[in-house]
């Protein structure tokens, strides 16, 4: 991103928390309809300047190094397999997973981001998952949240010389595990319970979400792990290429 | 059988061991959609919850999308998804394999 693009971004982001904080900030997805509109907007506004700033920098990027198409295409070809694969869980019910570690330990949360809204787009539009009214509340928690954190939980391990498997493991699986806890805080927010307030719903969201994907989160971790690996062998000139970028611009 | 190849057998076992684990050991369990879940966890705080929009394709339809159709649509996200990934991996096995024959007849 040059100096305008960056101011750009900047106002956009300061603008949206505003508009997104100030009239009273009023689940893996968030089923459609189930969000009152005041709250899907407030997310959707949220979202903007992270994804405005993840379009700028895969434009960047791909005008530097066209070559890194190629990553960008499995990260997001990565998400597609990963979150349509229901797969069941301890407590007898199924969940799927992100799929968003990948892109987020390679590109960072804002290019992922888009990437994250694609996907959620798809599956909003065609299976009747997620949707479109809690698009923004869904991106903002998968596709934002959760390959944040991830990001930067793998920035940290990466200092504490952490092996790069296990932090790759770590990144991707908490990160899993923190997008469910956004949409739970999402939920609570919204419909906080009538004896306890949003700590009290907060607490059964929860306890709904997070034994279910307790192990889908380790599965997660597992299969980032695995791609990982996979990529490290066959694309090595590309890892280099996006290690030697990521040198120059810190 | 090298390092590599060794920590990616163990892993795959594991990712096996983590999906057939719930399937073989709750015979009793329904495994619906964590999803609904949430939804059902709304009506229960806020009493009966009618949800202010139906998703598009329910519009488009007229009703709720079958189940046959709905798992041909996610197959379709997989395929999408496997499709690209493996037109990729295909191509860079590929890759490494002759660069490391050049590598070779160079010496």
């Amino acid at each position: 991103m040059n100096r305008k693009e960056r101011k750009l971004v900047a106002t956009v982001f300061i603008t949206c928390v505003m508009f997104g904080v100030s009239p009273r900030v009023n689940a893996m997805h968030i089923m459609e309809g189930y969000l009152p509109a005041g709250y899907c907007i407030a997310w959707g506004i949220l979202c903007i300047p992270f994804l405005l700033a993840g379009f700028l920098q895969i434009r960047k990027r791909l005008r530097d190094d066209g070559r890194s198409i190629t990553l960008l295409a499995m990260s997001g070809a990565f998400i597609f397999v990963i979150s349509s694969l229901k797969i069941p869980s301890v407590t007898g019910s199924c969940s799927h997973m992100t799929g968003t570690g990948l892109g987020a330990i390679l590109f960072g949360p804002c290019m992922t981001g888009i990437l994250g809204c694609i996907v959620l787009l798809f599956q909003a539009v065609l299976l009747a998952h997620g949707g479109l009214t809690t698009l923004g509340a869904n991106a903002f928690s998968m596709a934002i949240a959760g390959p944040a954190l991830t990001w930067l939980l793998y920035l940290f391990c990466k200092k504490c010389r952490i092996r790069k498997r296990v932090s790759v493991f770590l990144a991707a699986a908490l990160g899993d595990l923190f997008t469910y806890c956004v949409t739970s805080i999402q939920l609570a927010v919204a419909f906080p319970s009538p004896q306890g307030g949003v700590a009290v719903s907060l607490m059964k969201f929860l306890g709904v979400f997070a034994p279910t994907q307790f192990p889908l989160a380790i599965l997660e971790g597992v299969l980032t792990v695995l791609i990982v690996i996979g990529l490290e062998v066959y694309a090595r000139p590309e890892l280099q290429a996006l290690e030697a970028e990521k040198g120059e611009a810190s | 059988m090298n390092k590599n190849k060794k920590t990616v057998l163990a892993l795959l076992f594991l990712v096996l061991v983590i999906i057939a684990g719930p399937v073989a050991g709750r015979r009793d369990a329904r495994f619906g959609g964590s999803d609904d879940a949430g939804s059902v966890m709304v009506e229960e705080i806020t009493g009966v919850y009618k949800p202010w929009f139906t998703p598009l394709p329910e519009i488009m339809l007229g009703g709720e999308v079958p189940g046959e159709l709905e798992s041909l649509l996610f197959c379709v996200q997989t395929g999408l998804g496997v499709g690209i990934l493996a037109f990729c991996m295909g191509r860079m096995v590929e890759r490494r394999k002759w660069t490391e024959q050049e590598k070779k007849e160079k010496e």
